[in-house]
């Protein structure tokens, strides 16, 4: 049960019905209401682009920019794909909400003991085997679940059978490194909201290469700090000497001017 | 002696005192009412000006570690008075860093979670150990000047073996953690404004960082010495300037040059929101206080060189702002700022430790530098009788 998990979301076969924020609140005990934009009590929302709907959640990246950045491990990918939140752990350093580059998680602000909100995946439903609520709630079949590699290969099917249908772009495959919603869409995915200048390169690498050189700066550091007081000690100590050398014989010195 | 020209700080105490009960209602009502109501952080703009007032606070501290580091490990003797005053800064500085810090912390009951529960791919995780073991290295070093006042020497003793270690390992942290502040914000490529975003963060917040630290140091110099005692000569104080123009520089010329190489420089040919942050962070703190401070006249004059600083700090505090707010705003239509509580709560923070710091030095040997290092003097002299001396090379003082 270790293959990875995802969900494909095809924009052409969404009738824009709701069922999956439906679901998903039930699910999550939110309280009913049709929401345009993710927050605390929408962990998916569904926003209208000329006559697309188009669902949003948490990606559940592959590389999870947000996990790479929580500062006590409260936020964890999960083998079978979740990305999943430890409330317990979380000091509300916030830095999450601000590395996250689909503006996922939302903050209880008005809590005095607040928490992150975000799409869990339904990470207990998947443990028993189940799909997401919301996947399980479709009634056309725009929001698939299965494992990934099937998904993609799917997706890759559909665009090829109806080319003229679909863009050539399955959105979330390599997409900062791969994500768990992939997406495939009549658009652009810049018309649809999307961000489509991301890279491939997972965003937790460019930190990476700032930290991995703190083991240098600590041991490289260390020795040079520890030479040059060695150096420079060594210097003051021939002086101070030569000093009192000259104490010792004045008149030899002070006698040409 | 009195010196015109410097600000006094006449009718200081009430408005300390104002501030920091200001402060205390303002920390108060965060508290009891949590982040949301009293703060103007969203989840668009989740770090405000409490995360810009850690970055100054960080690096005007820098003072601690390169003052530290050219005394004690570079054996530059001549710039023993100003120790003590630049650890008990960033002593300070620090200490009021972490408050804000916790303050900012959704969960404060949480601060300590990062002692047991690591991420070392965070950098926000290095950099809270960095602060932890940074200002335990500065109580450390700071702890002698307490216990000397009550006649307690075994413990000092016991830090005066460990010194040199010690001493290292707070260079080491400072460096890493002043050059971390600006990692935070690598991976937000997508979000940062290009003015600001690039992969040098780290090295440009650290390069800046010592030309503020050191500006910190003789403005205080200037400021404390109008009681009549110049505990810092100005030959001196125009060497430490001179580190200041040649950091300016180098900072400068990377900063542009790295624009020119990422393209972002034609961000600044209209003037736009931006561009005009730029200019303000980039003239104020960087060009005009270099130019200033190649000329010797300046340099060795207490109103010029007070001037230069104080423009290298204000230009320091722009870059940080810039850096962790406006960079971040997508103007006009997402912007941020701070609300009362938020400036209270700073301002509140900032006069503790102005009064800290004056109630230190007016009870406990801060400037008595002389007194822990015989033979300064006669360093102090000999630098004064020869203006030219750089600090690092002290050997070549003597006349050959
Ligand atoms: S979309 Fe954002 S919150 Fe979700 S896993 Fe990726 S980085 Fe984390
Ligand atoms: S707010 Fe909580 S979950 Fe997010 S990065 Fe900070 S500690 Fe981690």
């Amino acid at each position: 049960m270790s293959q990875k998990k995802a969900m494909l979301i095809d924009v052409t076969l969404c009738v824009g019905c709701n069922a999956c924020q439906g679901a998903c609140k039930e699910e999550n005990q939110l309280p009913p209401s049709d929401e345009k934009y993710l927050s605390l009590t929408a962990f998916t929302a569904l926003s209208k682009y000329n006559d697309l709907y188009i669902r949003r959640m948490c990606q559940h990246c592959d590389v999870p920019t947000c996990v790479s950045v929580c500062p006590v491990g409260a936020l964890t990918k999960m083998e079978a794909g979740p990305v999943a939140y430890d409330g317990e752990k979380c000091i509300g350093c916030r830095y999450c909400l601000q590395a996250c580059p689909f503006h996922v998680p939302k903050y209880e602000w008005s809590s005095t003991q607040p928490r992150i909100q975000k799409c869990k995946f339904c990470a207990s439903r998947l443990a028993q085997g189940r799909p997401p609520a919301c996947a399980e709630a479709c009634p056309t079949g725009a929001t698939k679940f299965g494992d990934r590699d099937g998904l993609l290969a799917e997706a890759a099917g559909r665009i090829s059978a109806e080319p003229t249908k679909f863009v050539p772009r399955i959105y979330g495959r390599d997409d900062v490194g791969g994500t768990s919603m992939l997406y495939i869409s009549p658009v652009p995915f810049e018309q649809l909201g999307f961000d489509a200048r991301l890279g491939k390169t997972p965003l937790p690498m460019l930190t990476m290469s700032a930290l991995s050189k703190v083991p240098n700066v600590l041991s490289v550091g260390g020795v040079m700090l520890g030479g040059i007081w060695w150096i420079t000690n060594r210097r003051s100590e021939v002086q101070a000497f030569e000093a009192t050398e000259k104490k010792n014989r004045p008149s030899r010195h002070e006698d040409n001017p | 002696m009195s010196f015109p020209g410097l600000p006094r700080m006449t009718g200081w105490r009430p408005i300390a005192t104002i501030l920091i009960l200001a402060g205390a209602v303002a920390a108060t009502a965060r508290f009891a009412f949590g982040l949301g109501a009293t703060t103007n952080l969203s989840d668009a703009f989740p770090w405000g000006l409490w995360i810009g007032f850690d970055f100054l606070g960080i690096g005007l501290a820098a003072s601690g570690f390169t003052i530290v580091a050219a005394v004690n490990l570079f054996h530059a003797k001549e710039y023993e008075p100003i120790v003590r005053p630049a650890i008990l800064t960033a002593f300070i500085g620090y200490l009021l860093v972490v408050l804000v810090l916790i303050i900012d912390l959704g969960r404060p009951d949480h601060f300590w979670h990062p002692m047991v529960m690591w991420n070392p791919k965070s950098v926000m995780c290095e950099i809270s150990w960095c602060l932890m073991l940074y200002t335990t290295v500065l109580s450390l070093e700071f702890a002698p000047i307490i216990l000397e006042k009550f006649n307690i020497h075994a413990p000092i003793k016991w830090i005066h073996a460990i010194s040199l270690p010690l001493m290292i390992f707070g260079v080491l942290l400072s460096t890493l953690h002043q050059s971390s502040f600006g990692s935070l914000y690598l991976i937000v490529p997508n979000r940062l404004h290009a003015l600001w975003y690039t992969p040098l963060l780290p090295v440009l917040f650290f390069v800046s960082c010592i030309a503020s630290g050191i500006s910190m140091v003789i403005l205080e110099s200037l400021i404390l010495s109008r009681g009549g005692r110049d505990y810092l000569p100005t030959p001196l104080r125009a060497n430490l300037a001179k580190i200041i123009a040649v950091t300016l520089a180098v900072y400068t010329v990377v900063r542009l040059q790295d624009l020119l190489a990422r393209g972002a420089l034609r961000e600044l040919t209209t003037l736009t929101y931006y561009s005009l942050a730029f200019y303000a962070e980039l003239l104020i703190g960087f060009v005009i206080p270099f130019a200033l401070l190649l000329v010797e006249r300046i340099r060795t004059s207490r109103r010029g060189l007070y001037a230069a600083s104080l423009m290298v700090v204000v230009g320091f505090a722009f870059n940080r702002m810039n850096t962790a707010i406006t960079g971040l705003e997508q103007y006009p239509t997402q912007t941020y700022f701070p609300s009362l509580i938020e400036v209270f709560i700073m301002l509140g923070i900032t006069a503790v430790g102005f009064s800290a710091f004056s109630f230190i030095v007016k009870h406990f040997p801060i400037f008595e530098g002389a007194a822990v290092a015989p033979g300064l003097h006669h360093t102090a002299v000999a630098a004064q009788a020869n203006p030219g001396f750089l600090s690092p090379d002290g050997g070549d003082l003597e006349p050959s």
